[in-house]
């Protein structure tokens, strides 16, 4: 997992966590990072955090993206990089989408969340956020 | 590791050096069939069949990379959720990275690795396949394929490609009309088949609901047994390293001959004439080909020298 970018493919795991009823935001931004040119493991609705946990570690990605809706994303991303720390995951990138209200956003990234986007983000800057990311 | 694979990553090559010898063990299932079929969900019910019998499984699942972006979306995993925590499923998504045939040649050094890791069975999904999607056939030492109901007529079964390289057949969502049409069909082609190894069988499955898929997991390990007491295996496996090798030399021989090519004067002379319309690309090819690469092969089934300039030139270096 030592790779960083250097016209290699970026691996994405797009995953919606706990009870959310729909992932149509989830896969039109799926939609928009393939045509980025990345590769996308779409993993659906209702993943616990193991299967996260999980399948970050089989499918070797970069980043994990978190499409959350519920509310519940300051507890469910505190937990997850926990897990993620645990499992030895530390180097992936988390990045969340979702129903965030702003005034979370710096919480989430003291925690270690590498983006956020907010609904209303355009998949410019969701694409460009992401990159970005393997530019340092 | 895998990743390295897929990134070509000369650290891979080491990697994979070391446990090429440990690599040979596991049996090999190869999964094809259209798109829409019911692969993955088949493969995530045929896991758990598997792991009742306390085998370990890997599944590497290939969907197409987009020809336009490069990217891809990699759902097959969406379907095997199943297995999401179970220590002894190893489940892979892979994009096919331009690669025809259903499957990308990662996904053969990928096969070698988890081999090599002590899994008992290898999965390989193929992307949704159309009618020359075979190329999984050169991997596994089992190949299944699906279609559903409805999809099958006298004249595509008897059709060359796909269908001669299965060794069992699905017919999923078999709830649907026409499951015995098909069925029938598919039975009719395999009868007409000269049988004197393994003879094809055709199943039924509703993959969603699990009906026939604890039959089709006997099946394949049937088969299995089957090749292993009558040393088919041995020969199939032997088959494909020889197929991978050369298949390797080829890709890279016609690396290497292009790029040599390309920097010849004869080639671009004859590909200017192409352009111009003053020789047609039949004749030009044929042309290079004698200019510049038989040179090489003459001497060597003749050992004879023929004078060359750029024959010249290659020796030299």
């Amino acid at each position: 997992m030592e790779n960083k970018i250097r016209g290699k493919k970026i691996r994405v795991l797009i995953a919606k966590p706990g009870l959310d009823g729909h992932d149509k935001g989830a896969k039109i931004v799926a939609l928009a990072l393939r045509d980025a040119g990345m590769e996308v493991i779409y993993s659906g609705l209702h993943q616990t955090l193991e299967q996260i946990i999980h399948t970050a570690t089989q499918e070797a990605v970069d980043i994990i993206g978190l499409s959350i809706m519920s509310g519940a994303h300051l507890p469910i991303c505190e937990k997850l990089i926990v897990m993620m720390e645990k499992a030895g995951l530390s180097d992936i990138n988390l990045v969340v989408g979702g129903v965030i209200p702003f005034q979370d956003i710096p919480g989430l990234k003291e925690m270690g969340v590498s983006a956020v986007f907010p609904g209303g983000t355009s998949f410019e800057e969701i694409v460009h956020g992401m990159k970005d990311l393997f530019k340092k | 590791m895998i990743r390295l694979i897929e990134e070509n990553d000369p650290k891979a090559f080491h990697l994979l050096q070391s446990l090429y010898p440990h690599f040979g063990k596991a049996f090999i299932i190869g999964i094809t069939g259209s798109p829409g079929v019911g692969k993955s969900t088949i493969i995530n019910k045929l896991i758990r069949e598997f792991r009742k019998s306390d085998f370990s499984v890997a599944v590497i699942a290939v969907d197409p990379t987009s020809p336009y972006s490069g990217g891809a979306i990699l759902g097959d995993r969406l379907r095997m959720q199943d297995h999401a925590t179970d220590e002894k499923v190893f489940i892979r998504s892979m994009a096919s990275r331009g690669r025809a045939g259903g499957v990308s040649r990662a996904a053969k050094d990928a096969v070698i690795v988890l081999d090599a890791m002590g899994y008992d069975i290898i999965i390989i999904e193929t992307v949704g396949a159309g009618q020359s999607e075979f190329e999984v056939s050169n991997i596994a030492h089992s190949t299944g394929i699906v279609s559903i109901p409805g999809t099958c007529d006298g004249i595509q079964a008897v059709k060359a490609g796909i269908l001669e390289t299965g060794d069992i057949f699905i017919v999923n969502k078999s709830d649907k009309d026409g499951a015995d049409v098909t069925m029938h069909q598919l039975t009719m082609i395999i009868d007409l088949a000269n049988g004197n190894n393994w003879k094809p069988c055709v199943l039924k499955t509703i993959a969603h609901d699990g009906t026939g898929i604890e039959e089709l997991a006997a099946v394949f390990l049937s088969h299995w047994k089957f090749m292993e007491k009558n040393n088919l295996l041995e020969a199939k496996k032997r088959e494909h390293k020889i197929n991978y090798f050369t298949s390797l030399l080829k890709d890279l021989t016609l690396e290497k001959l292009l790029l040599f090519m390309e920097n010849s004067s004869e080639y671009r002379e004859v590909l200017n004439k192409v352009l111009s319309q003053e020789i047609d690309p039949i004749h030009a090819a044929e042309q290079v080909v004698k200019e510049i690469i038989s040179p090489f092969v003459y001497e060597e089934q003749t050992h004879e020298k023929k004078p060359n300039g750029l024959h010249e030139l290659r020796v030299k270096k």
